[in-house]
C-alpha cells in the first residue's frame, strides 16, 4: 500500500455542511428521506447480497472442479444454483445501479432537489429490505431447490423445499422496483431544471427512464406469477400442474414475459453510465446522442415480445417460434447501434483510461460478446442444440454479470468522489479493472465451448470428458474473485484514507458535477439554469468549483 | 497434450452438419464484428490518448448516413441467419413419413423408451443407422429434455402433452443422452446412452426381445387395455353407439358439436381419454367419464397405438391388429 498517497487536504476549508454530516446517528439513516442516504442504504445492502450470492458461485465452481458430485450432495447443489440465481438476480442485479446510482444521480443530473416523492422511495427500500431479510431465512432455514426460474410443475408438485416462502420474497421485492420505477418516471417528467429539454438529458436518464418502464410494466406479472405458484402449491388451483388441468407452459410465457425484460432492467442503466464515463474521458460529445437514446426506448419495447426465444424446445407452435426469432434478432440492433456508437465516440477524442474508463471499456468488450452470442441463440436451428447448456449460461453471465457489473463497477468508480469526497487509489483500481476482465473472461469463455459440447446446466456431476473446461473456469473465477475483492477494500480503506476530492475531479460536464462533493442535502445553492445539450466538452471548459 | 480437451462435439446425425454449417457462419460474423470493435476501441485508445490536460477535441457528433448503414448492415446479417436457422427448425419439426417410431416417457429420472416391435429400454435407445428415427415425447411428473448432442436435437418432455423429434443418425457408435431441463434431486443422473447400430444388428437386437419377452407390443398391449376397460361397450361400429366408432379414426378430420372440425392426432386421442368433455364429436352426448388417474403415460401410448392400427371403418374392431411382424423400413 506505499504506492497510496498519503491523505491531504488541498485548501483546508471550514467545515461544509453536506448530506453526509448533516445529521448522525441511526435514526438519522433508517428514518431519511435524501434520496442519496437512500442510495447508500441501497449500496450496503446490495454489497451484502452481492457477497451472500457469490459465496453460492464460489461453492458451485469448487464442487465443478471434479465430475463426481464430492464437495456437497445433489441437493446442496439444486440449492446452491438456485439460491445463486435468486439472489444475484432480484437482490443484486435489478435493484443495482438504478437503486443505487438511479437513486443518487437522477435528481442530481436533472438539477432536482429530490425524487418527487422521497418518503415513498424510502419505503421502497425497505420493502426490499423485507423480501431480502424473508429470502434469507429461506436460505437459512433450509432453501429452495427449483432454480430461479421456478419452472412448473416441478415447483408447484414435486419440490419438497421452501418454494412459497422463496416465492414470497420475490413477490415483496417486486413492489420495491416498481415504486422506484414510479418515482423516476414521475421525476424525469416533472422536476427537471429550467432549459434542461428531453434531448439536453444525459443518457443516464434516457437509459433509466426506459429502465423504469420496464419496471412498472413487467415487475407486476413476475409477482402475479409467483403468487399463482404459491396458489397452486399451497391449494391445488389447477393452474399449471396438467394433472389437475392446468398448462405447464403457461408458466413460462408469464415468467419470461418479466423475466426476458428483466434482463433488460440490468443492462439499459449499464448503458446509461456508459455513455457518462466515454464522454467524460473522451471530453467529446456522445456520437449519435439521439439513436442511443431512441435505441433504449427501442430495447425497452422490443425486449417485451421477445420472450418465446427462452421457448424454443418447449413445445410452443413453430410459426410462434418464428415470429420470437425474427423479434430477437430485431432487439439485437439498438444494441449493435449502442456499440458503434460508443465507438465512434473514442474517434478523435482525447482518451484517458482511468478506471472508470477502463471498466466502461470492459463492459463493451464483454457486452459485445455477450451480444453476439445471442445472435446463436436467437437462431432458431442452433438454439435446440444450445438451448439449457452451459452455452447459455456462459451467453448471459457475459450480459449481466460482464456488461450489467462492468457498468455497476464503472458507475462506482466514476460517481464516488462525488459519493463519498474521496479519491481511491487510481493505481490498484486501475488493476482490479484489468483483473476482472481477465478473469471474467477465464471463467466464462470456457463455458461457451462446453455448452457447445453439450454439457447441459445445472449438472452436479457430469462426464469426465468435460472436465478440463470446467477446471478452467474455476481457475478463472479465482481470479475474478480477486478482481472482486479488490474494490472492496480499496473503496472502504478510501473513505477513511483517500484523498480529499474536488467536487468535480473528472472535469465532467453533468449536473452533478457542478455541485460540491459531496453535495449539500439540497444539492444545489441555486437551481441550475440548463443552456446547452448533454456532454458539451467541445463547446467549454467545464468549470471546476 | 490436447486430447482430453475436445473443442467440437461429434457430428452422428444428418442434422448435425447442416446446424454445424450454420454455427461456423455466426460464428464468423460474431468473431469479425468482436475483432472489428476491440481493435478499434483498443486503436482508438492509443492514438487518441491525452497528451495534454487543455487538448479540445473536434466535436464530432453524428452522421446519420453512418447511423444507418451500422444498423442496416447487421439487420440484413441478422435476417440471413433468422432464415436459415428457420429453415432448419422446420425440418427437425417435420419427421419424414417414413420414419420409426420411439415412444419416450421422462419420469424423475430414468428415460423409458418403448418400440413399436415390443422391446421397452430405459436410459438406452438402440436404433439402426441411415433411418430416420420419430421420438413422440411425454413426461410423467415434471418437465424433462431429452438431449442427444452428438445428433444436435433437444426436445422437451412435457406432462400431460405430447411434443415431437426426429433424427437420422449417420454413423454407428454410442452417443450421450442427457437430460437439459432441470427436474430435481437428480437431474444430472438422468442420463443415458443412445446405440447407433448397423441394420442387421438392430433387427437381431430387436428379435432378441432382451430380458422382456413378456413385453407385448403397444398395440396388442392397448388392445388388451381396450377390452379390459370396456372401451368396446360404447365405441363400437354398430349404429346407436354411446360413443363414436375409432376404425380407421386417426389421422382423420372429425366433425365436433358447433361445427369445428379438429384432426385426430395423437394429441386429440389423449384428451379424449383424459379429459373426454373438452371435444365432443358431433351427434354424441358427453357422457364418457375421465380416464385420468386410471391409465399411466405407457397405457396411454398402447391405447392411442391401438387406435392407430385400428385399420380402415369396415374393419371389425377386433380383428384389426395384425401380428407385429412387419418392421418399418
Amino acid at each position: 500500500m506505499t504506492s497510496i498517497p498519503a491523505p491531504r487536504t488541498p485548501n483546508p476549508e471550514p467545515r461544509r455542511a453536506h448530506y453526509l454530516n448533516v445529521s448522525y446517528g441511526v435514526r438519522s439513516w433508517l428514518l431519511t428521506t435524501d434520496h442519496k442516504r437512500i442510495a447508500l442504504l441501497y449500496l450496503t445492502s446490495i454489497t451484502l447480497m452481492f457477497l451472500i450470492g457469490s459465496l453460492f458461485a464460489v461453492l458451485i465452481r469448487l464442487e465443478l472442479l471434479t465430475p463426481a458430485g464430492d464437495l456437497v450432495q445433489s441437493d446442496t447443489y439444486n440449492k446452491l444454483f438456485t439460491m445463486h440465481g435468486i439472489v444475484m438476480v432480484f437482490f443484486f442485479l435489478i435493484p443495482s445501479i438504478p437503486a443505487v446510482f438511479g437513486n443518487f444521480l437522477v435528481p442530481m443530473m436533472i438539477g432536482a432537489r429530490d425524487l418527487a416523492f422521497p418518503r415513498l422511495n424510502l419505503l421502497s427500500w425497505y420493502i426490499y429490505m423485507v423480501g431480502a431479510v424473508f429470502t434469507l431465512w429461506v436460505i437459512f432455514s433450509g432453501g429452495v431447490d427449483t432454480g430461479w426460474t421456478f419452472y412448473t410443475p416441478f415447483s408447484t408438485t414435486a419440490a419438497t423445499t421452501k418454494v412459497i416462502p422463496a416465492a414470497l420474497g420475490i413477490f415483496i421485492t417486486g413492489f420495491s422496483s416498481i415504486l422506484t420505477g414510479l418515482n423516476f418516471i414521475v421525476t424525469i417528467h416533472r422536476m427537471r431544471a429550467p432549459g434542461l429539454t428531453w434531448f439536453r438529458l444525459p443518457l443516464f436518464i434516457w437509459a433509466h427512464y426506459a429502465t423504469s418502464v420496464i419496471m412498472i410494466l413487467g415487475t407486476p406479472v413476475i409477482a402475479i406469477t409467483v403468487l399463482l405458484v404459491g396458489l397452486e402449491r399451497g391449494f391445488h388451483l389447477g393452474i399449471f400442474d396438467p394433472a389437475l388441468g392446468g398448462d405447464p407452459i403457461l408458466f413460462q410465457h408469464l415468467f419470461w414475459f418479466y423475466s426476458h425484460p428483466a434482463v433488460y432492467i440490468m443492462i439499459l442503466p449499464s448503458m446509461g453510465v456508459v455513455s457518462e464515463v466515454i464522454t467524460c474521458f473522451s471530453r467529446k460529445r456522445i456520437f449519435g446522442y439521439s439513436f442511443i437514446a431512441v435505441s433504449s426506448l427501442a430495447i425497452a419495447f422490443f425486449g417485451f415480445l421477445v420472450w418465446g426465444h427462452h421457448m424454443f424446445v418447449s413445445s410452443q407452435s413453430v410459426y410462434a417460434a418464428m415470429i420470437f426469432s425474427v423479434l430477437s434478432f430485431a432487439v439485437a440492433i439498438p444494441s449493435a447501434v449502442k456499440v458503434f456508437n460508443w465507438t465512434a465516440t473514442l474517434y478523435g477524442g482525447s482518451v484517458r483510461l482511468d478506471a472508470p474508463m477502463l471498466y466502461a471499456l470492459g463492459f463493451i468488450g464483454l457486452f459485445t460478446i455477450g451480444g453476439l452470442t445471442g445472435l446463436f441463440l436467437a437462431t432458431l436451428g442452433v438454439d435446440v442444440h444450445v438451448h439449457d447448456t452451459y452455452f447459455i449460461v456462459a451467453h448471459f453471465h457475459y450480459i449481466m454479470v460482464g456488461g450489467a457489473l462492468m457498468g455497476y463497477l464503472a458507475a462506482l468508480h466514476f460517481w464516488w468522489p462525488k459519493i463519498t469526497g474521496r479519491l481511491y487509489p487510481e493505481m490498484w483500481a486501475r488493476i482490479a479493472a484489468a483483473i476482472v476482465f481477465i478473469g471474467f473472461n477465464l471463467t466464462f469463455f470456457p463455458q461457451f465451448v462446453l455448452g457447445y459440447l453439450g454439457m447441459p446446466r445445472r449438472y452436479h456431476v457430469y462426464p469426465d470428458e468435460f472436465q478440463v473446461l470446467n477446471v478452467m473456469s474455476s481457475a478463472g473465477a479465482t481470479i475474478l474473485g480477486i478482481g472482486y475483492l479488490l474494490p472492496l477494500i480499496y473503496l472502504i480503506w478510501s473513505m477513511r484514507y483517500g484523498t480529499i476530492a474536488l467536487g468535480n475531479p473528472w472535469r465532467a460536464t453533468g449536473l452533478e458535477w457542478q455541485t460540491s462533493s459531496p453535495p449539500p442535502t439540497e444539492n444545489f445553492d441555486h437551481t441550475p439554469l440548463v443552456t446547452e445539450d448533454a456532454y458539451a466538452y467541445g463547446s467549454r471548459e467545464a468549470h471546476v468549483i | 497434450m490436447f486430447s482430453n480437451l475436445p473443442l467440437f462435439p461429434e457430428q452422428a446425425s444428418t442434422i448435425a452438419k447442416d446446424i454445424d454449417l450454420l454455427f461456423a457462419f455466426i460464428l464468423i460474423v460474431a468473431l469479425f464484428f468482436s475483432v472489428l470493435i476491440a481493435t478499434l476501441v483498443v486503436s482508438f485508445a492509443i492514438r487518441y490518448r491525452r497528451r495534454s490536460d487543455d487538448d479540445v477535441p473536434e466535436d464530432v457528433h453524428g452522421l446519420l448516413a453512418l447511423e444507418i448503414t451500422w444498423s442496416l448492415i447487421p439487420f440484413g446479417i441478422a435476417m440471413v441467419m433468422f432464415v436459415w436457422g428457420a429453415s432448419i427448425f422446420m425440418s427437425l419439426s417435420r419427421p419424414p413419413d417414413n420414419a420409426l417410431d420411439v415412444y419416450v416417457v421422462g419420469k424423475q429420472w430414468m428415460w423409458k423408451l418403448q418400440h413399436m416391435e415390443g422391446r421397452q429400454e430405459i436410459n438406452e435407445l438402440h436404433v439402426p443407422v441411415g433411418q430416420p428415427v420419430k421420438l413422440t415425447l411425454t413426461s410423467e411428473d415434471v418437465i424433462h429434455s431429452f438431449y442427444v448432442p452428438a445428433f444436435r436435437i433437444k426436445m422437451d418432455a412435457v406432462p400431460g402433452r405430447y411434443t415431437y423429434t426426429w433424427f437420422e443418425a449417420t454413423k454407428p457408435g454410442t452417443y450421450h443422452l442427457f437430460c437439459a431441463e432441470y427436474c430435481g434431486t437428480q437431474h444430472s443422473g438422468m442420463i443415458g446412452w443412445v446405440h447407433v447400430m448397423e441394420r442387421a444388428q438392430y433387427q437381431t437386437w430387436l428379435a432378441q426381445g432382451g430380458m422382456e419377452t413378456t413385453a407385448l407390443a403397444p398395440a396388442a398391449a392397448g388392445e388388451k387395455l381396450f377390452a379390459g376397460m370396456g372401451c368396446a361397450t360404447c365405441h363400437r361400429q354398430a349404429s346407436g353407439a354411446l360413443g363414436p366408432a375409432l376404425a380407421g379414426l386417426a389421422g382423420k378430420s372429425v366433425e365436433l358439436e358447433g361445427g369445428r372440425n379438429v384432426v385426430a392426432d395423437e394429441g386429440y386421442l389423449r384428451e379424449s381419454i383424459l379429459d373426454p368433455r373438452a371435444k365432443i364429436v358431433a351427434g354424441y352426448r358427453p357422457v364418457m367419464p375421465t380416464f385420468q388417474g386410471l391409465v399411466s403415460e405407457e397405457q396411454l401410448l398402447q391405447l392411442i397405438q391401438y387406435i392407430k392400427r385400428l385399420g380402415s371403418a369396415d374393419q371389425d374392431a377386433g380383428s384389426a391388429i395384425a401380428p407385429e411382424a412387419e418392421v418399418v423400413e
